[in-house]
């Protein structure tokens, strides 16, 4: 599957997305639910709570195992998508549309440091050799 | 990635397509897409599992039967029909599990041992020193050159007499755990699923065709990953995560398959009789959302323990674990599961949770 262009990424394995009000969605990479396999149990942030960059916010879980979902910038969580706490599986079908949580960024511009699709592919090779 | 041991069925879990993983040092499937599905194919249609990393051992002599008496937890006085199947532990003389392995006797002077993948060399370093301490004179052939392949599932019998023309008369006859070779061929009615099914050896050159004639007859590819959650739902130990060196069978669950019964002088039979059972193996259910993991910590009314084995049950649609857990703590009791920094509520279960298809919980 092919690594959307429009799209921000992080080495843990986040996608980002910058909505037109200059929140930002976040999931888990179609890589990433491919590594972990099926899911099983999804825990998103509460609404309202702070995070640093780099926080443990998020916890996805397969059969196979639990991994944490990091907060790509600092910001404020929004939204969180109670869908996919519901059916875990909407990840596995489509990474992509199967958002966990909204940030609102504490500066914008964090955004920027991140990779985009091209350096996040070479992260992905990387990780295959 | 080189230097990782295969079984003749490596080239063909790659043609399908299967996510391949270092399983203790071997490159093995752990799925072929989805997990879970595979899961369901097992308890409702016909499951194949290529298990050649697990090792067939044969041992032959005079005294195999009295090395096996003084090997083994498990009584092998028990195996009075050729072909019969014992499910046993090995212990050292502390009374802590070496492995757990399935003993077939086949006549007075060949019982075959199947073995787990990870505990083999030491296994057969241990029984080779057994040998030689007892004087028993026996011979142990480690068989790598055959492949085993599990045929699992209410839909097994059909798939197998299908893929093999002229084995039904075998298949028909035969009981669960028990065993019939023919040649090199072994075919013993054994698995690790909770369901109906077979356990085949053949020649390790014949392997690739006979799984293929074993797909086109209807069974599917199943990785690894639904091996674990298929054995945990029937409630079946994992070597190294339920029991290993430094635990008790009495306190591992096991304690069906020691046999202190009779007067038989086993390994390891002075320190169980010595020492006081305090735990116990127990099944949990998580009734908060989450999944139970090996290692998590458990709180009870008598103290704390430990889950050593918990997945995701795709048939039940809920966690369930195996956990060591003070003994007086009963089925019915809730007890508390430490996930990450949360307390989540269990319920304490009799396992097996799920037998021949059906939840048993």
């Amino acid at each position: 599957m092919s690594i959307p262009a429009d799209l921000k990424y992080t080495p843990s394995h986040e996608w980002v997305r910058v909505e037109a009000d200059g929140t930002l969605t976040v999931g888990i990479t179609h890589h990433a639910q491919d590594l972990l396999g099926d899911m099983v149990f999804i825990e998103n942030p509460a609404t309202g709570r702070t995070l640093a960059k780099g926080e443990e916010c998020a916890v996805v879980e397969s059969v196979k195992a639990a991994s944490d979902v990091y907060a790509p910038v600092a910001g404020e969580v929004v939204a969180a998508n109670g869908e996919v706490e519901s059916s875990p599986e909407s990840v596995n079908q489509d990474a992509y549309a199967a958002w966990l949580f909204k940030l609102k960024p504490a500066n914008p511009a964090d955004v920027d440091a991140l990779l985009d699709a091209a350096g996040y592919q070479k992260l992905v090779e990387s990780e295959a050799h | 990635m080189s230097d990782l041991k295969q079984t003749p069925l490596n080239a063909t879990h790659r043609e399908l397509g299967a996510k391949m993983v270092d399983f203790g040092g071997w490159d093995m499937p752990v799925n072929y897409g989805s997990q879970i599905e595979e899961h369901h194919t097992v308890r409702s249609g016909c499951g194949l599992f290529d298990v050649s990393h697990m090792l067939p051992l044969d041992v032959r002599g005079a005294n195999v039967r009295a090395f096996l008496r003084r090997l083994v937890a498990n009584n092998v006085d028990k195996l009075q029909v050729s072909g019969k199947a014992l499910y046993s532990c090995m212990l050292n003389e502390a009374g802590g599990v070496i492995d757990d392995l399935i003993i077939y006797f086949m006549d007075e002077n060949w019982f075959r041992l199947v073995v787990n993948a990870g505990t083999a060399e030491k296994d057969l370093a241990w029984m080779e020193k057994q040998n030689a301490d007892w004087g028993m004179g026996l011979t142990l052939t480690p068989r790598r050159d055959l492949a085993m392949i599990a045929i699992q599932g209410p839909d097994a019998t059909r798939v197998l007499d299908e893929a093999l023309p002229g084995v039904d008369a075998i298949t028909a006859a035969l009981k669960p755990f028990n065993a019939a070779a023919m040649g090199e061929m072994f075919i013993a009615r054994t698995g690790y699923t909770g369901e109906d099914g077979f356990e085949v050896m053949v020649l390790a050159k014949s392997a690739p065709f006979f799984w293929k004639a074993l797909m086109e007859a209807g069974g599917k590819p199943i990785g690894l990953g639904a091996r674990d959650t298929l054995r945990l739902e029937a409630g079946m130990n994992l070597y190294g995560q339920d029991m290993d060196e430094t635990t008790s069978p009495l306190e591992s669950g096991l304690a069906w398959t020691v046999d202190l019964k009779t007067e038989r002088d086993f390994v390891g039979r002075k320190a169980l009789e010595s020492s006081e059972v305090t735990k116990q193996l127990a099944g949990l259910v998580l009734l908060d959302k989450g999944v139970l993991r090996s290692h998590q910590k458990v709180h009870t009314r008598h103290g704390e323990g430990e889950i050593t084995s918990g997945t995701f049950s795709p048939t039940l649609q809920q966690s369930i674990a195996l956990a060591r857990i003070p003994l007086g703590i009963a089925p019915g009791e809730e007890v508390e599961v430490e996930i990450r920094d949360k307390k989540l509520k269990a319920k304490v279960v009799k396992y097996p949770f799920v037998r021949n298809g059906k939840a048993l919980i």
